[in-house]
C-alpha cells in the first residue's frame, strides 16, 4: 500500500500553506494544553447530553463519539471543486430517482442493469408512476468523500435514505468555538452555523402545491431508543419544528395530523428519520410499531412531502453506486466532475475472477452492507479471514462488490502518544429543495483513530473532527 | 405542542418533585429515630416513612421488617420500587431527554447532570454521613430544576404543564403527609399524646420544609392544630394545599387562555380550591381531618386525570 498522503504535511516534509496556521499553533504549545482541552470537549459533550448508542450493546446504551480537537482543514479552492460535484452529483440522483419510479430511460438504454434495480429489496415498488411533490426524492443527502492526494477525491459511498451525522458537524464546530476562540478568529473559518435556517427552508419549500400558505413541517423520529435520537431532537429543535413519534401521528381521510394540547393539527412535510420498512405498517413491515398507519395513503394522495421520498435506497445502494458516473453522464450529459472509486462488480465474471485472484489487495464490501460491517479489507486479513470470505463471495457473487485498498489521506490528529496522522473522510451534507441546491461548507470528518485502520464508522471507534473551510 | 411532549413535561416534574418529597421524609426519619425512646414514643417510624410515601403494600411484598436499612435502600436506591428516589430521578431524565427541544439547556443540563451524578452514589451509601449528603443532593437537585426553570423558560404551555405536574404531586404528597399523621394533629381537647409529639409535628413540618415558615407565621410554639391549619389552608406557605391549588388554578387557566378553552380540568382545578378557600380548620376537625384528607387526595388525583385526558392524550 501506498504512503498515505498527509493533507498538513506532503512527503519531503513541507508544510501545506491551508494549514501553516495551525501548524506554527501546535508548534508553541505546551504539549499538555491539546489533552486538557481534549478533556473539557469530552466532558461537554457529556454534559450536553450529545451522545449516541451502539445496538447490540446493553451495559453502555449512550455513547460519546470520540471528538479530536484538531481540525481538518481544506482550502475554499478545494472546497468549491467539491461543491460543484456535489451539486452535480445529487442532480443525477434525483433524476436517476424519478426515472427509475417513471419513464425507466436509463434502464431501457441498458446504463444500469433492470434486475439491479427491480430485485433489489429496496425498490419500492409502491412509487411506481407517483408523482412526488416538486420531483425531488432526495432531500437531504450525505455524500461520503475521500481522498487520496491533493487532487483525488473520491465519492465512496452515497447516503440518500436517512443520512445522519449534521448534529455533530454543528456541535463540533461549538465545542471548538469554545475550546480555540483564538485560533478560530485568526483562520477565519467558512460558518455552518446556518445549516439549520437552509434545512427548513429546503423542507418548507417541498411543501404540497396543494399547502398555500406556510407549510406545517415535522421531524419524524423512531424514538429516544434509536442510535441517532440525539440528532433528530437537536435538529427539531434548531429549526422549531414538532420532534413527532409515530404514536403523535393520526391519519383521517388521507391528510396526517398530529395530536396536540389544542387538538389535531395538519402535517404538509415529515422530515423523516425512520426507515421505509417502519414508515407505514399497512404499506410495509406490518409488525412495526414505529410507522404511522396510512401514512403512505396520504403520500400517495399528494398531501405530504416525505423527506427524503420513499424508495431512494435505489439509488445509494452499494452496486449501483458503481454506475453512477453512467447516470451522471445520461441524465446530465456531463462528466462527472467528482470521480467514483475504481469498483470490481462482482456481478460480473470477469471482474469476480479477478476480484478472486487479488483478495489480499482488495476491500469487499457487501452490497447493502453498511456501518462498515460484513466487509473484508484484504491487506489487514489473515489467510484464514480471506478464505472464509473467499467461500462467501463465491457462493453469492452477487451480493458483493470490490475496491483497492485507498491510501486515505491522514490529518495531524491527537492520539495518546502525541498528534500523529490518521487517515480520514468527509461526509458533507446536500440539500435539495424546489429552489435550489444548498450546501454549508465542509461537513461531518470522520477519522479513524487507531493507527493505520481505514475503518472511520463511529460504532467501530471512528471519532469526528471539525471541518474547516479557509480563504486562502 | 404535541401531547406527547405536554405528558413528558407533566410527569418529568412530578418526579423530581417526588423524589424531593422522599428525600425530605428520610431525612426527617432519620432525625426522629436519632432522639431517645423517650422523646419520641414506640412507634416505628421506619414504618411510618414508608407509609407517609405511599408505598406500604410494595415495601411489604418485599420486606417483612421496617428498619433504617430496608428502607432507606426501598426508598432511595430500590429499582424494584417504581418510586425510589432512583428510579424517580431516571423516569424523570427519560422524559426529559424525550422534550429535551423543550427544555432549555440550563433545564437540560441539571436534569442530564443529576442523572449522571446520581451514578456515583452506586448503589448506596456506605455510611449514614454519606446517605444524608446524598438526600441533600437530591434536594438541591429538585431546587435546581425548579429555579432553572423558573429563571430561563419561557412562559407558555411547556411551563405551564410542567407546573401542573409538580403542583399536583406537591399537593398528593402533602396530604398524604396528613393523613399519615393525621392523629397526631388533632385539636387539644381531643389530643391524647403528650409532649412526645412534639417531635413529630417538628418532623412533619421538616419533611415539608415548614419549621421555620411555622414560626414566622404563628409566632408561637408548635401546636398540632396550626401545623394543619399550616399545611392545609394557609395560602403564604408554599406547600399548602391551599397555595397548591392557587398555583394550579392560575396555570390551568394560563392554559385555557392561550388555548382559547375551558374544560373538566379547569373546573376541576377550581372546585377543589373554592372548597378550601371556604373551610376553616375547626370544620375540619369537627367533620374529621381524615376524612378531609381522603377526600382531598381522591379529587387532587381526579385532577390529574382530567388534564391527562383533555391535553396529554
Amino acid at each position: 500500500m501506498a504512503v498515505a498522503f498527509d493533507e498538513m504535511t506532503e512527503a519531503d516534509g513541507r508544510v501545506r500553506p491551508v494549514y501553516a496556521g495551525l501548524e506554527n499553533w501546535l508548534r508553541g504549545l505546551p504539549p499538555e494544553v491539546l489533552e486538557h482541552r481534549r478533556r473539557e470537549a469530552e466532558f461537554l459533550f457529556r454534559r450536553i447530553g450529545i451522545t449516541f448508542a451502539v445496538y447490540g450493546e446493553s451495559d453502555s446504551t449512550e455513547r460519546l463519539i470520540p471528538f479530536d480537537v484538531l481540525p481538518r482543514i481544506l482550502s475554499s479552492d478545494e472546497w468549491t471543486r467539491l461543491r460543484l460535484g456535489l451539486e452535480q452529483r445529487s442532480k443525477a440522483i434525483n433524476l436517476y430517482i424519478k426515472d427509475v419510479y417513471g419513464r425507466r430511460e436509463a434502464l431501457r438504454a441498458g446504463i444500469i442493469p433492470e434486475d439491479l434495480v427491480f430485485q433489489n429489496p429496496v425498490f419500492r415498488p409502491e412509487m411506481n408512476g407517483l408523482k412526488v411533490p416538486h420531483d425531488i426524492y432526495v432531500h437531504v443527502a450525505g455524500i461520503d468523500i475521500v481522498r487520496v492526494d491533493p487532487d483525488t477525491f473520491y465519492v465512496l459511498e452515497d447516503n440518500a435514505r436517512t443520512p445522519s451525522g449534521v448534529s455533530y458537524m454543528l456541535e463540533n464546530r461549538e465545542i471548538m468555538m469554545r475550546l480555540f476562540p483564538e485560533l478560530l478568529s485568526r483562520h477565519r473559518v467558512a460558518p455552518v452555523e446556518n445549516y439549520p435556517d437552509e434545512l427548513l427552508a429546503t423542507l418548507k419549500s417541498v411543501a404540497p402545491k396543494t399547502v398555500s400558505a406556510d407549510p406545517t413541517v415535522v421531524l419524524l423520529t423512531p424514538g429516544i431508543y434509536n442510535s441517532a435520537y440525539y440528532e433528530h431532537s437537536f435538529l427539531a429543535d434548531k429549526l422549531g419544528i414538532e420532534l413527532v413519534e409515530g404514536r403523535d401521528v393520526v391519519v383521517k381521510g388521507q391528510i396526517a395530523y398530529m395530536r396536540t394540547t389544542e387538538g389535531l393539527k395538519r402535517i404538509d412535510v415529515i422530515y423523516r428519520r425512520i426507515d421505509d420498512d417502519f414508515l407505514d405498517p399497512l404499506s410495509f413491515r406490518p409488525d412495526s410499531a414505529l410507522g404511522v398507519p396510512g401514512l403512505m395513503a396520504v403520500y400517495q394522495a399528494g398531501n405530504l412531502t416525505l423527506a427524503n421520498a420513499v424508495g431512494t435506497g435505489i439509488a445509494d445502494d452499494k452496486a449501483v453506486y458503481s454506475y453512477m458516473p453512467e447516470i451522471v453522464k445520461f441524465f446530465l450529459g456531463e462528466e462527472p466532475i467528482l470521480k467514483n472509486v475504481p469498483t470490481w462488480r462482482c456481478r460480473e465474471p470477469e471482474h469476480l475472477s479477478y476480484v478472486l485472484d487479488n483478495l489480499e489487495e482488495l476491500v469487499v464490501k457487501e452490497v447493502h452492507g453498511s456501518g462498515g460491517y460484513g466487509m473484508l479489507i484484504g491487506p489487514k486479513s489473515d489467510q484464514a479471514t480471506i478464505a472464509a470470505f473467499r467461500a462467501k463471495l463465491k457462493s453469492d457473487p452477487k451480493n458483493f462488490i470490490a475496491q483497492p485498498t485507498l491510501a486515505l489521506s491522514t490529518c495531524p490528529t491527537c492520539v495518546e502518544e502525541g498528534v500523529a496522522p490518521r487517515h480520514v473522510d468527509l461526509r458533507p451534507f446536500v440539500l435539495t429543495g424546489r429552489d435550489r441546491i444548498r450546501i454549508v461548507p465542509g461537513g461531518l470528518t470522520r477519522v479513524a483513530l487507531k493507527r493505520g485502520s481505514l475503518v472511520v464508522n463511529s460504532s467501530q471507534g471512528g471519532g469526528t473532527k471539525d471541518t474547516w473551510v479557509l480563504d486562502t | 405542542m404535541l401531547s406527547r411532549t405536554a405528558d413528558n413535561l407533566y410527569w418529568l416534574a412530578r418526579y423530581i418533585e417526588r423524589a424531593e418529597y422522599l428525600a425530605r421524609v428520610l431525612e426527617a426519619t432519620l432525625r426522629l429515630t436519632a432522639l431517645p425512646l423517650a422523646y419520641v414514643g414506640s412507634t416505628n417510624e421506619w414504618e411510618s416513612a414508608v407509609a407517609t410515601a405511599g408505598c406500604r403494600k410494595a415495601f411489604f411484598a418485599r420486606y417483612s421488617e421496617a428498619n433504617e436499612e430496608n428502607v432507606s435502600e426501598f426508598l432511595a436506591f430500590s429499582s424494584e420500587n417504581p418510586s425510589s428516589i432512583r428510579n424517580c430521578i431516571e423516569i424523570a431524565r427519560t422524559n426529559a431527554r424525550a422534550v429535551r427541544t423543550a427544555l432549555t439547556t440550563e433545564t437540560w443540563e441539571t436534569i442530564n447532570g443529576a442523572w449522571l451524578e446520581l451514578k456515583r452514589f452506586g448503589n448506596g451509601p456506605t455510611s449514614r454521613e454519606e446517605f444524608l449528603r446524598f438526600l441533600h443532593w437530591v434536594q438541591e437537585t429538585s431546587l435546581r430544576f425548579d429555579g432553572s426553570a423558573y429563571r430561563t423558560m419561557l412562559r407558555n404551555d411547556v411551563y405551564w404543564f410542567s407546573r401542573l405536574g409538580l403542583y399536583i404531586e406537591r399537593a398528593d404528597n402533602t396530604a398524604r403527609i396528613l393523613d399519615v399523621k393525621y392523629h397526631m394533629l388533632l385539636p387539644a381537647d381531643e389530643h391524647v399524646g403528650g409532649p412526645l409529639d412534639y417531635y413529630q409535628w417538628a418532623a412533619i413540618l421538616r419533611t415539608v420544609s415548614a419549621l421555620t415558615a411555622y414560626h414566622w407565621v404563628y409566632r408561637e410554639s408548635l401546636k398540632p392544630w396550626l401545623v394543619a391549619d399550616l399545611l392545609i389552608l394557609n395560602e403564604q406557605m408554599p406547600r399548602s394545599l391551599a397555595s397548591c391549588y392557587e398555583n394550579l388554578v392560575r396555570f390551568c387557566d394560563s392554559i385555557a387562555t392561550t388555548y382559547g378553552r375551558q374544560g373538566p380540568a379547569q373546573r376541576q382545578a377550581r372546585t377543589i380550591r373554592t372548597r378550601l378557600q371556604n373551610s376553616r380548620m375547626e370544620e375540619i376537625f369537627q367533620t374529621g381531618l381524615h376524612e378531609f384528607i381522603s377526600e382531598f387526595v381522591a379529587d387532587n388525583n381526579a385532577l390529574g386525570a382530567a388534564v391527562s385526558s383533555q391535553y396529554l392524550m
